[in-house]
């Protein structure tokens, strides 16, 4: 296993994802570039249906059968992931890529107790003895901050809390210390209080570990704790890619300005004054898509968005938009 | 997992008990037994007087746990046709019953499980609309007519199995096909129902992302959640065919259980009849506790509940 650091871990390339309708084909996903360096986190932030979540399947090769994955280069560490095997994939998933979903109450097996699914997560990979592999997930239990942990591996998923079973979720996708851990909203089938909890954890320990996450929101509050680079997708594509610091300090696709007007921010939104919201409806991704989706929404939309957009920004940090510094300047925002 | 056998069984016993008193009422319910007994010309002393001779004159409820009494020690009393003790002739008749129930229904969870698994692995295939035909053919058509064309085919045309008779494994064949049958597409609609839910759930994609194989999430993931309403139906098609196996018993002549309770009822027998009913209903009651901890056991959910 080569830990080559100038090299990104994951790289993709016009990822594509078509899901044929009967009314039409769905361009869920439209030819999103990114690339994910060893211990990186790395937010995908968007509206429901944006597509985050199937980027996310479409990386795992977990995908629903009907949907039609194309790509110029998937590539994990030297894998290329659009050519490989079932048993590539297999052999990839859980081990070197794990996943965590959004809804702890369910994503766990009724039938077989926490222990047993720890347990299977680990030997599925690793030729380990029962007990080995208990003292680990013992051990991985303590880690995210489970009491009594040996007793715990006994329970079954019902006698667990929303929030405890989120962390033995994690617990699990740590089992084999994967390269990359891919978390799809792992906080927002949680109560408030539980979800920053978590969220600490999971960062805390993905950068003691140094496992590069994708972490999948539409909470920008997140985003702005926790990641190293921030993707905002807007229907089906990654309209605005770049480091954290950058994209939420100088925001050049008017969507992500958009967005970030739709938070508060401590120091910059006036008490009692009115937050942002974005007008209009995502359009249909049904049939053929031309120009930038967002336009219809825009306020600064001409006639050339319905054309050709090109990629702007430099290399880390790129948008996609008719404005050679989208919009700003029309804005009023310092350039 | 103890407390809930124990309460389970409590309740069993319970469920018993009231319908060990259900079917001895039935002597009553059916008119005055000692009039029946006596017969069509008797006299009003000879009715008094088999009234006296079995104890029909008593209050009820004596007269109902000495019956339970004997019945719980084999003695159900004489058969008034057969002039024999119930217990030895219904015996005699409950094996042939039993064996016949025991294919019966291994026939259908060995033909609807793996049919139904199948066809929710790849639903509006081929073998999915198979097993759909399958099924609603088994639905529609009853079983005394599939049991004669069977031995219309098998047993005359083609000579390969004995059309009738309980004197060797042969026998049982076709009996086995119809009495399977009867209760396998219920399962196997089940079956597919419960595995396609299952595959839908998030659990099944947890599985996957930790890199599971095929038949991992299959057999160990998905069969063990989706199986859990299957055992209870099978539960109950396993008592029906044990008591209500009359019409494949009629029509390949294997006299049975379920064929000596309905003679037994044409003769008006009953001591008979209210031994089979309470023997048929003992069947269902143990089948389902021990669906009820088969599940248990499956699904830990049961248990706490």
């Amino acid at each position: 296993m080569s830990k080559d650091m100038t090299k990104p871990l994951l790289s993709v390339r016009g990822l594509t994802l078509d899901i044929p309708l009967a009314r039409g084909t769905l361009h869920a996903v439209r030819g999103i570039d990114f690339d994910l360096y060893r211990g990186e986190t790395l937010c995908i932030v968007g509206e429901s249906g944006s597509g985050k979540s199937l980027t996310s399947l479409a990386v795992m090769g977990l995908l629903d059968k009907n949907i039609q994955r194309r790509a110029e280069r998937m590539d994990f560490d030297g894998t290329e992931l659009t050519r490989a095997s079932n048993r590539q994939m297999r052999a990839l998933r859980g081990d070197r890529i794990a996943m965590i979903f959004q809804e702890p109450m369910t994503s766990l097996n009724p039938a077989y107790t926490i222990g047993d699914q720890l347990i299977e997560a680990l030997r599925l990979h690793r030729s380990v003895s029962r007990d080995t592999a208990r003292a680990r997930a013992v051990e991985l239990l303590e880690k995210v901050g489970i009491s009594a942990a040996a007793s715990r591996l006994g329970q079954y998923p019902h006698q667990l809390s929303g929030g405890l079973r989120q962390r033995v979720v994690i617990a699990m996708a740590l089992m084999c210390e994967p390269e990359l851990i891919i978390a799809d909203e792992p906080t927002t089938a949680l109560d408030v209080t539980i979800q920053a909890q978590i969220l600490r954890l999971l960062v805390d320990l993905t950068k003691e570990m140094d496992v590069a996450m994708i972490l999948i929101t539409h909470d920008l509050g997140v985003v702005a704790r926790v990641a190293d680079k921030v993707g905002v997708m807007y229907a089906g594509e990654l309209v605005e890619t770049g480091p954290a610091a950058e994209v939420f300090g100088k925001p050049m696709h008017p969507y992500t300005r958009g967005l970030l007007r739709c938070i508060p921010q401590p120091g910059m939104t006036e008490r009692g004054g009115e937050l942002g919201t974005i007008p209009g409806i995502v359009p249909s991704l049904i049939g053929a898509v031309q120009g930038c989706a967002f336009r219809t929404r825009c306020p600064h939309a001409t006639e050339a968005c319905g054309g050709e957009i090109p990629v702007r920004g430099e290399q880390s940090h790129r948008f996609l938009c008719v404005y050679a510094d989208g919009a700003r300047s029309v804005e009023g925002e310092p350039a | 997992m103890l407390p809930f056998i124990l309460k389970r069984l409590g309740l069993a016993i319970l469920v018993a008990l009231t319908v060990s008193f259900i079917s001895f009422s039935l002597l009553f319910l059916s008119g005055d037994p000692a009039a029946a007994l006596a017969g069509e010309t008797a006299s009003g002393e000879d009715i008094e007087a088999v009234r006296v001779l079995y104890g029909f004159d008593r209050p009820m409820l004596v007269q109902y746990s000495e019956w339970l009494m004997r019945a719980v020690r084999g003695d159900f009393g004489e058969s008034y046709y057969f002039k024999l003790p119930v217990a030895s002739l219904i015996a005699e008749r409950l094996s042939v019953t039993m064996i016949l129930g025991a294919c019966g229904i291994s026939f259908a969870l060995l033909t609807a499980v793996p049919l139904g698994v199948v066809a929710a692995i790849r639903p509006n295939s081929i073998v999915d609309r198979f097993a759909l035909f399958l099924s609603v053919a088994g639905q529609a058509m009853p079983s005394f007519w599939f049991g004669l064309i069977l031995i219309v085919v098998f047993g005359i045309k083609l000579g390969w199995l004995p059309p009738s008779g309980a004197s060797s494994w042969r026998h049982f064949i076709m009996p086995t096909v119809v009495l399977g049958y009867y209760a396998m597409p219920a399962i196997m609609r089940l079956t597919r129902a419960g595995m396609l839910e299952v595959l839908n759930s998030d659990y099944i994609r947890t599985a996957r992302a930790k890199g599971a194989g095929e038949g991992r999430v299959l057999f160990k993931h998905a069969l063990r959640n989706a199986i859990i309403p299957v055992v209870s139906l099978a539960a109950v098609q396993m008592g029906f065919m044990l008591g209500g196996s009359i019409v494949v018993e009629s029509v390949f002549a294997l006299h049975g259980a379920g064929y000596l309770a309905w003679e037994s009822i044409a003769r008006n027998d009953l001591p008979t009849v209210q031994a089979l009913i309470l023997i048929f209903s003992m069947f269902y009651i143990v089948f389902t506790f021990l669906a009820d901890v088969l599940n248990a056991w499956l699904d830990p959910r049961m248990r706490s509940s």
